[in-house]
């Protein structure tokens, strides 16, 4: 039989981004021994990406601002399907969770009077988001890396891909992974896991998302008997590059909108004001004059159109193009260049505050964006459905099964507001960390699982042993496919028809999954990488499928053209899915619990 | 401009190797990690490769292309010339895992070596410190760092004296001087940077500075400085008694 290595720690944490470092931390730090699992080098998962900001109610900038104002801005924002509890949690604690980085080390930007400065982002009534120029997330991923690494009690296993989770009866009891650099696998036994794995953006062709994306976590957990739940809800950021080509997807920060950048059609026209929801019409501004002094920091002033929530401005974006009034590679321009008009250093505080824009558009592009405009149009970008959890452990429906940050379901509901997802990873990431190490010591040791290891890595190194066989297919060319066709069938605008064709559809690339082939040896072989990575992109597509085709209506991230209105029926529930006995995916329908008085009336007092 | 180009991509593993290579097509605004993904989905699906953000981001994607320590998501290929072959060969400072994947374990080993961020207590009753923008702008650029390695890459006494374990390299100076220059930090590293960190094999050469993709003036900003405080503390008597009776700072830390 294949040899394995064996580890055995009282925590597991699946993942390095901000929600997997956080959690670790806060895992030893309650005494546990923590083994630390990541796909990538250290420092280098998708947080580092994150360019805005972090939201926390810390009022430094507007002392209106308070959690509560931040609790009911999320579930505005989330259309009350979030996990209230969480909403709360998250309002709650966030302003801790941005000083103690701050105590770490991080160097954010400051107010004039030294205290941390805050920015503007979309659905965010006072200017919340803590932010370093426009790399918070490089900041917040090196702070809490530059923190970890000094702790004895974390093993950090680098470049290691967790392919199953064990289980001793219902509970989880350790992992099986290989390395990337040699290919051998690993067995380690732990009392508890964290699932810190991130998105599934990988499913789509036009995406922000890096490599790592392909929803190893929510695939993991759903078949170790995880409940997922909100899958439908894929959040396409209004704002990716579209030209040229090479670079298509590629995040355009929301930031620039925030610092006064404006969307325009190709006659010049801000489309963003012809349509503004009604329950957003209050706290919105209806000229282009109030638009500016908001962004200027005057606080009579209400919020321009372009920073309502991200599900609103791409499907505005989609109009125009659709309509004929996109610009020449199919986007629409997004400009901050103007802001020269109303500032005197107009140029140099662009480069101050965008910096990252800056030299994105300038090297990639060819584009100066203190001159031009920039053309942008939607991008796959975030998966606000996950792995349930319970909102105050975080422990999912599995024993000793954990989730935080992006894979974890509940915070956002049916759509994120933009700089939640910063704050979520360190609010969730320590209670998980923490309630998994308390959880850890409560349960007797794990024994080393004994067969299942055998089984799983006979299945992992298939793809070799089909070397030879005709019609075996490149995993490349099976990931394309299934990216395309859930791009065009299953992206921002549903239909059942296009739907019921997608899931035929992923039937078929599941057959042709079975049959890839890789050529090469077991060292750093990224199409043998890929090939185990299919498995996973073909379930979470299955999930995203079922559940949109599930929600008959349109809310938030998701939005059926068969369906184009919001219907109360479905305000009431969240949509779940389990893996059934025969392995087949089922879809169940779980209600919301009642918002406790206390936040009800929050919501009231706020709308 | 012909629609096709030829790479010449360094293929092999610890123990050996040699370029081959790939021909692909090639469109508007490509990057060499494009051509080498392509080249992976076409021909070579065991082609190793890192990469994360393809947008300048993580550091990842860390290689020698045409002879130059860069990122091979921000080299366009209209700032090559495509009538040669472009090579594609990985850091050379590094042990070789496989192809363009190179071993660069020995810089988490570096920052071990530094003393960690340690806050002076804080300013308000609340939990928070006041530092100014202007207190904090030297450090922010030294905090830019995506830990590409390129740095690290290109000095000699890494890349042809190989003192991996004697010196931290250029990388780790800027971790250094973001710590050193801190207003909130306490640590004194003087010593470290002088023993463990092995600063005095640096003789400013520069090489550093001119490949960073974040244009972090290494040399000047963050080197240069720490070498003085390792000069003042180590070889001027005087100046190692003003700062007994001082305390380590003499700038006065935000307001
Ligand atoms: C370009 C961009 C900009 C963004 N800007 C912002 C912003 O300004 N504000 C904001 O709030 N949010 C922003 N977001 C969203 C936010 O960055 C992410 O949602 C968040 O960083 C996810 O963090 P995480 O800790 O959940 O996962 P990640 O940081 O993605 O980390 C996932 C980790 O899991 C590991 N992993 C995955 N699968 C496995 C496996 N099978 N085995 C072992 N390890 C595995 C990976 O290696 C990685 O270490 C942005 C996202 C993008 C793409
Ligand atoms: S300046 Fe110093 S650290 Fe930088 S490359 Fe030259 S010798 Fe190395
Ligand atoms: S200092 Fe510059 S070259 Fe060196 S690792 Fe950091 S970003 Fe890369
Ligand atoms: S892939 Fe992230 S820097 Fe190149």
């Amino acid at each position: 039989m294949e040899s394995f290595k064996q580890f055995d720690h009282d925590v597991l944490v699946i993942g390095a981004g901000g929600a997997g470092l956080r959690a670790a931390i806060g895992a030893a730090e309650a005494g546990a021994s923590v083994g630390l699992i990541c796909k990538s080098l250290l420092g280098k998962a998708h947080t580092v990406m994150a360019e805005g900001g972090m939201a926390a109610a810390m009022g430094n900038v507007d002392d209106r601002d308070n959690w509560q104002v931040h609790f009911a801005d999320t579930m505005r924002g989330g259309q009350y399907l979030n996990n209230w509890r969480m909403a709360e949690l998250h309002a709650k604690e966030a302003p801790d969770r941005v000083r103690e980085l701050e105590a770490w080390g991080a160097v954010f930007d400051r107010t004039e009077d030294g205290r941390i400065l805050q920015r503007n982002f979309g659905g965010h009534r006072y200017p919340r988001l803590a932010h370093v120029g426009d790399r918070t997330g490089l900041e917040m991923i090196r702070t809490l890396q530059d923190h970890l690494v000094y702790i004895q009690n974390i093993q950090v296993y680098m470049e290691s891909t967790v392919i199953r989770l064990l289980k001793a009866g219902d509970r989880v009891n350790g992992v099986v992974a290989y390395d990337r650099e040699r290919g051998e696998f690993s067995v380690f036994t732990a009392n508890a896991v964290v699932l810190a794995t991130g998105g599934i953006g990988r499913a789509f062709s036009i995406t922000s998302n890096s490599w790592e994306y392909t929803g190893d976590g929510h695939s993991l957990a759903y078949n170790a008997g995880a409940a997922l739940q909100d899958m439908e809800f894929v959040q396409f950021h209004p704002t990716g590059m579209v030209w040229p080509p090479s670079v298509k997807g590629v995040l355009v920060t929301e930031g620039v909108r925030g610092e006064g950048g404006v969307l325009r059609n190709k006659d010049g026209r801000r489309f963003m004001f012809d349509d503004i929801p009604e329950n957003y019409r209050a706290q919105t501004a209806d000229n282009e004059e109030e638009g500016w002094r908001y962004v200027q920091g005057d606080k009579n002033a209400r919020r321009p159109p372009e920073l309502l929530t991200r599900d609103h401005v791409a499907r505005c974006i989609m109009r125009e193009v659709r309509e004929g009034r996109g610009s020449p590679h199919g986007g629409v321009f997004l400009d901050i260049s103007w802001i020269k008009t109303r500032l005197k250093d107009g140029e140099a505080h662009i480069k101050k505050k965008l910096p990252s824009m800056y030299h994105q558009f300038k090297q990639l592009a060819d584009i100066d964006i203190t001159k031009e405009p920039m053309e942008i149009g939607p991008t796959t970008h975030y998966v606000m459905g996950g792995i349930r959890v319970d909102g105050d452990t975080q422990m999912s429906t599995v024993p000793g099964l954990f989730a935080a940050g992006e894979c974890a379901a509940g915070l956002h509901g049916a759509n994120r507001l933009g700089g939640n997802s910063l704050s979520d990873l360190v609010v969730f990431g320590k209670r998980a960390g923490e309630a998994a190490a308390a959880y850890a010591t409560k349960q007797s040791r794990a024994s080393a699982p004994q067969d299942a290891p055998a089984q799983v890595m006979s299945e992992a190194l298939s793809p070799f042993a089909r070397g030879k066989e005709a019609g075996a297919e490149s995993s490349f060319q099976v990931q394309q496919d299934l990216q395309t066709m859930m791009q065009s069938l299953v992206g921002i605008v549903r239909r059942e028809d296009e739907m019921k064709k997608a899931l035929d559809g992923l039937e078929e690339l599941k057959r042709r999954a079975a049959k890839v082939a890789v050529p090469g040896g077991r060292e750093f072989n990224p199409g043998w990488h890929t090939a185990l990575d299919l498995g996973n992109l073909l379930a979470v597509s299955e999930a995203v499928t079922r559940s949109a085709l599930e929600r008959k209506e349109s809310r938030g991230g998701h939005f059926r053209d068969d369906y184009p209105e919001k219907d109360p029926v479905f305000s009431k529930f969240n949509i779940l899915l389990r893996r059934g006995d025969n392995g087949e995916m089922v879809v169940s329908r779980e209600n919301i619990p009642e918002m406790r008085g206390d936040l009800k009336q929050i919501v009231e007092e706020q709308k | 401009m012909s629609d096709r180009a030829t790479f010449r991509v360094w293929r092999g593993d610890s123990s050996g190797g040699q370029f081959r290579d790939y021909a692909t097509k090639i469109s508007e605004g490509m990057v060499v990690l494009d051509a080498i993904h392509q080249i992976q989905s076409e021909s070579a699906s065991d082609l190793a490769v890192r990469w994360n953000c393809k947008a300048g981001k993580c550091g990842s994607c860390s290689a020698e292309i045409n002879g130059m320590p860069k990122l091979m998501c921000m080299t366009r290929l209209n700032s090559l010339d495509l009538s040669q072959p472009v090579t594609v060969e990985p850091m050379r400072a590094f042990p070789l895992l496989r192809d363009l994947v190179t071993n660069v374990s020995s810089n988490f080993r570096a920052k071990l070596k530094l003393k960690k961020f340690t806050p002076r207590a804080a300013d308000s009753p609340d939990g928070t410190w006041r530092m100014q923008q202007t207190d904090v702008d030297r450090i922010q650029e030294f905090r830019k760092c995506i830990e590409c390695f390129l740095c690290q890459d290109v000095c000699h006494v890494l890349r042809d004296h190989h003192k991996h374990e004697e010196f931290v390299g250029p990388r780790f100076f800027v971790y250094a001087a973001a710590l050193e220059m801190h207003p909130l930090d306490t640590e004194d590293r003087t010593a470290q940077l002088k023993e463990a960190g092995g600063i005095g094999y640096c003789n400013i050469t520069k090489c550093c500075t001119t490949v960073c993709p974040e244009n972090i003036t290494i040399t000047d900003n963050a080197i240069i400085p720490l070498k003085e405080r390792v000069v003042d503390r180590f070889y001027d008597p005087l100046h190692a008694l003003v700062r007994l009776v001082r305390g380590k700072r003499n700038d006065p830390a935000g307001t």
